[in-house]
């Protein structure tokens, strides 16, 4: 396929990724909408007024970055997880594969439309968060970094769960045991200094940690972590996560026999 | 000129073990409207899903126009459309959205894709359903929506897996009128079907598949002369109570007003017919027992076994 011809196939796999998160909003955008501000309501109003200050911020304006983040997660991971699996399940995903379409577009198409849906959620929390506080913005470059690099992270993350997955159990697993933990436990609601020094050392492990604070620190300028090493990390990541991704694609795993 | 498709001693075994193909070669030539036949299980999914890489070969090798599939997949690919047995369009997209999505994936701008798409559609019928949810069609519309999408690249080879099952007799008719335009046209189809007799209406060349082996491999022509005997049945004007033709196998059939007769190679039905003349009984229609190619099939299976 000549390069015109390839971004042809690209750009048709991402619009179709973006008209099914919009046709089925419902599922895919409201949600989290209803969720965060429950959150924002909750933990930041109700509860967030009587903790005082973290970080030197008010604890509202400490949690918007996380739950932005955590949004921005959840979201990009299940979009290419279920969109992915989906094509598998009813095997749309032959569509794709008898055509000429490259692999690594077809990976790309689908990551790239879990980036559009995660930064898309992530925009309408960060609209909903400014009802409740107001915005502080210390490195903007740095925040959309940090934020679409965490996007593109984890869409690959779902592509290989659905890869993987021979169920809709298997697509969300991941999500509920894995995901889920990490991201409450990665800083979303807390500083780690507040921990015990062990608990501390134990959070370094988690790599959502890395990415919340990075995020934290491109809206407010405070953090747990070293920056630069929440790029390092993201960017293994990515790395690792398109080689997987597109080595079990190149081997047909759980789509070709 | 190169073969539309060129199969050597192509192979596949599963992960399970199973030997799904064990040296298959198969020549189809360009133009050509030609069947692959077996039963169920015999490997002819298997090569189909190999040709449009649904399916990994385990060894052999695949030209496609002269495109060597281990060398040059996708171009391979542009010159293949294929008609898969299952449904596996995006059901929650429009009949319209499936033809131009299709079309995006071998890189075909949308203002063409949107003009071929209406062209085909309208070609299949579906036109005045493009913009309803592909679930909501019939099974014939949703098999007609298979072949559109598979014809908006253009390509030079259609492979149509059962395309008729589960289709009332009409539709079934109309579809292979369009399939026998495109071959007009130049289009080479490659079909698999059971049913034989449209197999044996259609189709030039036919290869026959069976335990992953190919048992036959030739036009319909010269598979149909290699029928050694073939049965008739007569309906007569008035009941019989006994026949009898020295050197024909006669039976009578119900209440005697119909017979059987089996018509050996070197034989003909005059002499049944003076037989029948003698005994003052008229002919008053006739028809095969069974479809000739089916007899056929059914010799070559289990002579393969």
């Amino acid at each position: 396929m000549s390069s015109s011809e390839i971004w042809i196939a690209f750009y048709t796999i991402l619009r179709r990724e973006i008209r099914r998160f919009m046709r089925i909003w419902p599922q895919t955008l409201l949600p989290p909408a209803i969720t965060m501000t429950l959150y924002f309501a909750i933990f930041g109003n109700l509860i967030g007024s009587r903790i005082g200050e973290m970080g030197g911020f008010s604890y509202m304006q400490f949690i918007v970055p996380g739950l932005i983040m955590m949004s921005v997660i959840t979201n990009s991971y299940s979009n290419v997880a279920s969109s992915f699996f989906s094509a598998k399940f009813q095997h749309s995903v032959q569509e794709l594969l008898v055509s000429p379409t490259p692999n690594w577009v077809i990976l790309l198409g689908y990551v790239l439309g879990g980036v559009a849906r995660g930064l898309f959620v992530g925009a309408i929390v960060t609209v909903l968060s400014l009802f409740f506080t107001h915005m502080h913005l210390h490195n903007l470059l740095l925040t959309v970094l940090i934020v679409f690099l965490t996007s593109v992270m984890f869409s690959l993350g779902g592509f290989v769960n659905a890869l993987y997955a021979r169920s809709f159990d298997d697509v969300s697993i991941v999500p509920t045991f894995i995901l889920t933990p990490l991201t409450y436990l990665g800083g979303v609601f807390y500083s780690i200094s507040l921990l015990p020094e062990l608990w501390q050392g134990v959070s370094m492990l988690n790599p959502v940690l890395y990415m919340v604070n990075a995020f934290r620190y491109g809206i407010l300028g405070v953090s747990d972590i070293d920056v630069t090493w929440a790029l390092f990390i993201i960017a293994a990541f990515i790395i690792a996560l398109f080689y997987i991704g597109l080595s079990l694609l190149n081997r047909g795993r759980g789509i070709r026999s | 000129m190169a073969y539309a498709i060129e199969i050597k001693d192509l192979k596949k075994r599963y992960d399970n073990g199973f030997e799904a193909l064990k040296g298959v070669d198969l020549t189809v030539e360009q133009g050509d409207f030609f069947a692959l036949l077996g039963p169920n299980g015999a490997g002819k999914s298997t090569t189909i899903g190999i040709l449009c890489s649904l399916v990994n070969k385990s060894a052999g090798s695949v030209r496609i126009f002269g495109v060597d599939i281990d060398q040059d997949f996708a171009k391979a690919k542009l010159h293949l459309g294929v008609v898969p047995q299952e449904f596996n369009f995006n059901v929650f997209e429009t009949v319209f959205n499936v033809v131009v999505t299709q079309a995006g994936f071998y890189g075909i701008p949308l203002e063409l894709a949107k003009e071929r798409a209406e062209k085909y559609l309208k070609q299949l019928d579906l036109w005045d359903k493009k913009d309803t949810q592909s679930r909501m069609l019939s099974g014939g519309m949703k098999r007609r929506l298979m072949i559109a999408r598979a014809l908006i690249h253009e390509p030079k080879v259609l492979i149509l897996d059962e395309p008729t099952a589960g289709v009332d007799i009409e539709l079934r008719r109309s579809m292979w009128e369009f399939i026998k335009e495109l071959n007009e046209q130049g289009t080479t189809i490659i079909l698999t079907t059971h049913y034989l007799e449209e197999a044996e209406q259609l189709c030039r060349n036919i290869a026959i598949i069976n335990s992953g082996e190919i048992v036959e491999n030739t036009s319909v022509k010269a598979l149909l002369k290699t029928l050694s005997s073939e049965t008739f049945v007569l309906d007569l004007d008035h009941s019989l109570s006994n026949v009898e033709l020295d050197g024909y196998e006669m039976n009578l059939v119900g209440d005697g007003s119909s017979i059987e007769v089996a018509v050996m190679k070197g034989q003909n039905l005059n002499d049944v017919f003076n037989y029948l003349n003698q005994l003052n009984v008229k002919v008053v229609s006739m028809r095969n027992k069974s479809n000739r190619l089916e007899e056929l099939f059914v010799k070559l299976i289990k002579g393969s076994k």
